[in-house]
This record gives C-alpha cells, structure tokens and sequence, in this order.
C-alpha cells in the first residue's frame, strides 16, 4: 500500500512539475545567474562581474525614471479602479427607489452589470490597438475627433496623447493618459465582485440600521463600506499587479516601446529596452531580478498590511 | 441575479436564505421621497455615462470596420458608413492573415487549457491531499510562480527552447506543440493555487468510502474527486481560457521564425503586427476589422455565458 502511494504521487507530479521547472524554474534561475555576469545576449562570451550589475542600478537615470513611474501606477491604478468600481457599485445596488421591501437596486442593473464586464473580456491587445485608434492625435482619433466637433480642442494644436511628455502634476501627461486606460478596463470587473460582495452582506444589519434610522449614505459608509474591507483589500493587492505590469500598453502604444524620451519608462520596458535594443543582457537580468525582489517584498508587505481579523456572517 | 440589496446574493449559495420577516415600517427609511427620487436620477444618469463609455469605442471599432478607408479619415465621427463594406473583414481575414491567427490559436488553446486543467488539478490533487517529503517544497515553488514576471525570463526561455528544437524540431520556436507546454507551463502556478484550496474542501468521507470500495488512487481522483471539484474546475478553466487567449507576450518571444519559414502567429500577437503594418499601409479599415473579428467572438461567448464567466473570474480573485 505504501509503495503504491509513492508509485501514485510520483506519477502525477511529474509531468507537472518536469514542465514547470524547464519553461519557468530553470529559466528564472539562468536569469539570475546571467545578472552576476557581462552577456551582451548574442555572442558566447561572457565575463563574470560579480554584483557591478546590481551597484549599477543604483546609478541609472532610467531606473530611477522607471520606479517612480511604477510607484506612479501603483498607487493610481488601484485608487481610481477601486474608488470608480465602489461608486458604480454603490449606485447599481442603493441607488434604486425605496419602497416596502427596503431600497432597491436601481432598475436595469442586471444589464449595466454586462456592460461594466465588457473590457475585462477583451484582450489586453485589443484594447491597446483600440485605444490607440481613440487616441490618435489627429482628428481621425475619437477624442481628439470629438473635442474638435465640439470646438474644445484647436484642429491645428490636438492633444498628442502619447506623444506628450510634458509633466502634469509632475508626471509625464502620457502616464496619465495610460492611467485613464487601465481605469477603464479594470473597474467593471471589480464593480461587479464588490456588487457581489454586497448582496452577500444579511439584510438584517440593513433592517436594524434602516430601524435606527440611517439613510443611504449613512448605511454605505457605516456598514456596507466597512464589511467590505476583505473584498477592497483583496482587490488592491490584485491591482497593484496589473499596475506592474503595464507592460503591455506601453509596449504597444507608445513611440518606441517606454517613449517619448523615455518618459514612459516602467521596469519591464527598461529590461526590454536594455536586453534587445541595447545588447546588456547581464545587466537587464539584474534589473529583472531586482523587480521580481520588489515586487515579492511589495506582495508580503500588502498581505500584512490587509491582514485582520474577519468577519464572519 | 437578484438586485434588492437586502437579499443574500447567489454568493452564499448552500447557505439556507434567513427566514422572511414582515418588512420595517415604511416611516423609518431614512431620506425624504424627493431625494429618494433625485438619487435615483442621480444613479441613472451616471451609470447610463459610463456604460456608453464603454460601449461606444467598441461600437465606433466595429462600425468604422464597415467604412472605407476615405471615410474613416474624413469622417471618423461617423457611426454610419454608406455602404457597408465588408470587403474589409475579407482582407483582413486573407491578407492580414486574420484567418491564420485564428486557427493557429484555436490549435493551441486546445491542447493547452486541457492540459493545464489536467495536469494542474492532479498536481493540485496530490499537494492538498497527500503527505510526503518535499510536498511543501513544491508547493511553495509552484506558488512563487505568481509573483515573477514573465518577461524576466525571457532570454533564458527563448535559448531554451531554442536549444530543445535543435534535437527536437517539434519543440523548437515556432511550434504550436512547444507553445502549448509553456503556456501550460505558466498557467500551472494560479491553477495550482487554486485549485490546491479547492480540493483540500471536499469531504474525505467519500474519498474513504471509495477506497474501502477498492478504488485505486487514479481511479479515485478520475471518477470521484474531479467530478465533485466540477464548479472550481468551471471558473479556473474560464479563467485560463481567458488568460491563453490574451497571451501576447509569450508568442511575440517564442513563435519567431528561425529558418525563414512563415511565423506560427496566435491573435494577440498578430494583431500587434498588423497595428504596425496596417498602420504602414494607412489600411484603418482593415485594422478595424481585425481588431473587430479578434473582439467579437470573446464577445458574443460572453453575453451568451455571461452569469459563469462574471462569477467563475470574479471567485478566482475572491479565494
């Protein structure tokens, strides 16, 4: 019996974890190893420099550039995702009229819930091609196309969108301008687990509070907000994820992938830009090894803070 | 689904719902009629803006995917082409390759989300539910998986892969068998993750039930535990559906060609390519409507399947 467990295990692990070690361990651990050398990435000589790579870091203009745009959209991606997906959550659910039965949801909410969905489903590709089509900074581009009709925007001075570095409220306009993209994709899909996470909430807390005489705003703030501080927080940690990894809208939206003038520099786009235009591959992998030390200190450091005592109901 | 914010939603499903009571007086809901109704107002008005933010780019895509080229830089406003022209979703299709994207994606997603929700589930299944030396040890190691970015590895990944079509063609760049192993490869981590908390909430007694029936340990997993993990099964399996068919950073790095032969191109990864072509070319309408037949479909299968996919998404964050 024993031996046939061990026959069972083995078994099923091994095509999983083989496959995994190959196209994930293994490579992880090539890249780390590659960070304590020269490599340019194409020819076969290279030096071991032991940690210059890492002291390097310290020193570059584009990293320090690229952290804070990642700090940037750590900060902003969650809060507006999270304060847009409560607000619409909070109108979808209270914002109906009151009658007997309590106060309702408004009506056709079933329906604003598909809506909201939408850009959760669309690829990441898609919504980059798309939006750089709304972007276009000439008329042909929808914003642009729409403030010119409207007479908001001068036809020979439109807004260049991601063409413009200029900094405003001291970050590059183009961040910004990314910032309003990732908001838009993400917050029908955190609506929809907050409205979710509302339902759930027993309608007796509501009764006792509607009884004591609390209104909408009151029973939002004081109940509803409060017991959904696990989904929020749940929320943000995933957020601050999507946040580093913005990758994929700078890579195909801005003017040479981090541009212009690298004023759209995040990590990923440093280690692209340093490993294929550059040719320091050793240094990229130190870069990358760095993000990945950030990034998991940031996750432990986001589950500490979020941890507390749940509630259960 | 249910909208009175009373009401336990379909979240608390197996909860028994509370026994009804007689409804509070009508006197005690806090607020005045008129600002009851002004709120109401209030909240149409908002959510009907944001709705038609969202909606209308996506109209303006498909619909600038029917005009000429003429008319969508002269009136990209419009939402009403004089003809249609569908011509533009037959070039994208032939010419921009579209037709191409498709199948090779179809052909990889196939072999890739089975093999992700099988060989996931019985790592998962193996981890959750038996003891053995080094059990934390991989579980941990699949678990770090969730926090490395993809494209730290990409080099090393590219030259491994490269290396492996040096003795096996099949393996090399390029291959729609090669890209269905990473992709399994990378979904592993989130799958196994979750699908580790999942089973370890089944109920032994039935587990041991079959077991003194004289189930083997595969047959026990097969034909009793897979079937009773049906619903985490449903939401991981959307969600690697989903996240397969996003997957652009992957083919850009691995279905390169290397001996000249035309590229093994997914959508995600084409449509990239055709942005920058298209755009060479100034051919917007047949950008559209790439862009249009790579939005529908996932569309179309979500409005049909809207209630699985918004709750199986929405529980792979929620545990």
């Amino acid at each position: 019996m024993r031996h046939g467990v061990a026959r069972f295990v083995t078994g099923f692990l091994a095509l999983p974890v083989g496959l995994y070690l190959f196209y994930v361990v293994w490579p992880f651990l090539q890249a780390a190893g590659y960070s304590l050398t020269d490599w340019g990435g194409y020819s076969d000589r290279q030096q071991f420099v032991g940690l210059e790579n890492y002291f390097r870091l310290f020193t570059d203009e584009l990293i320090r550039k690229a952290f804070w745009h990642n700090v940037f959209f750590l900060v902003t991606v969650p809060l507006f995702t999270i304060a847009l997906a409560l607000f619409l959550a909070f109108l979808l659910n209270v914002g109906g009229r009151e009658d007997k039965a309590g106060i309702r949801g408004v009506f056709g909410s079933g329906l604003y819930k598909v809506i909201f969905f939408f850009p959760q489903v669309l690829s990441l590709v898609v919504i980059a091609v798309m939006w750089q089509q709304i972007y276009r900074a000439d008329g042909q581009g929808l914003i642009n196309g729409v403030l010119m009709k409207i007479g908001l925007v001068d036809e020979n001075d439109p807004i260049t969108f991601m063409y413009d570095p200029e900094p405003f409220l001291g970050v590059p306009a183009v961040l910004w301008w990314l910032l309003v993209i990732a908001v838009w994709s993400g917050a029908g899909f955190y609506m929809v687990l907050f409205s979710a996470a509302m339902q759930s909430i027993p309608k007796d807390i509501y009764e006792a509070a509607i009884l004591d005489g609390a209104g909408r705003l009151h029973t939002f703030f004081r109940i509803t907000l409060p017991l959904l501080r696990d989904t929020v927080s749940v929320a943000w940690v995933y957020l601050g994820f999507i946040a580093l990894d913005m990758f994929a809208l700078v890579y195909i939206m801005t003017p040479s992938q981090g541009g212009p003038n690298h004023a759209s520099e995040i990590f990923a786009s440093v280690i692209n830009f340093n490993a294929f235009q550059k040719g320091q591959f050793g240094y990229a992998c130190a870069i990358a090894v760095a993000l990945a030390i950030f990034t998991i200190l940031l996750a432990a450091l986001q589950l500490r803070i979020t941890r507390r005592e749940r509630i259960e109901y | 689904m249910s909208t009175v914010t009373h009401t336990p939603g379909q979240a608390g499903a197996g909860q028994a719902p509370p026994p009804d009571r007689t409804p509070g007086p009508r006197a005690a809901v806090g607020g005045s009629r008129a600002g009851a109704r002004f709120f109401n107002g209030f909240s149409h008005l908002f959510l009907a803006v944001w709705a038609i933010m969202v909606v209308y780019p996506l109209v303006w895509v498909v619909m600038s995917a029917l005009k000429t080229d003429s008319e969508v830089i002269r009136k990209p406003l419009s939402l009403f082409p004089k003809t249609l022209q569908w011509g533009n979703f037959a070039r994208a299709w032939t010419e921009g390759h579209i037709g191409d994207f498709f199948l090779n994606t179809v052909l990889v997603l196939t072999g890739s989300v089975f093999l992700t929700m099988l060989l996931g589930s019985m790592a998962a299944y193996v981890l959750a539910r038996y003891e053995f030396p080094g059990n934390r040890l991989i579980y941990y190691m699949f678990l770090s998986g969730l926090t490395l970015p993809i494209y730290l590895a990409a080099v090393p990944l590219f030259k491994g892969v490269y290396n492996m079509g040096v003795t096996l063609p099949f393996l090399g760049p390029n291959q729609h068998l090669m890209l269905i192993l990473v992709y399994v490869a990378w979904s592993l981590a989130f799958t196994v993750f979750f699908m580790h908390s999942f089973f370890r909430t089944l109920p032994t007694a039935i587990a041991e039930a079959a077991m003194v029936d004289g189930a083997s340990h595969s047959r026990l997993f097969f034909s009793v535990m897979l079937p009773m993990a049906k619903p985490g099964l449903i939401s991981i399996g959307i969600f690697n559906v989903l996240g397969q068919w996003n997957q652009w950073y992957l083919p850009t790095l691995l279905m390169q060609s290397v001996a000249g032969e035309p590229k093994n191109q997914v959508i995600s990864q084409g449509l990239i390519e055709l942005s920058v072509n298209q755009g060479y070319r100034s051919d917007w309408s047949g950008l559209f409507a790439g862009v249009t037949m790579a939005m529908l479909p996932v569309l179309i299968v979500y409005i049909v399947f809207q209630r699985q996919v918004q709750s199986g998404l929405t529980a792979g964050v929620g545990k």
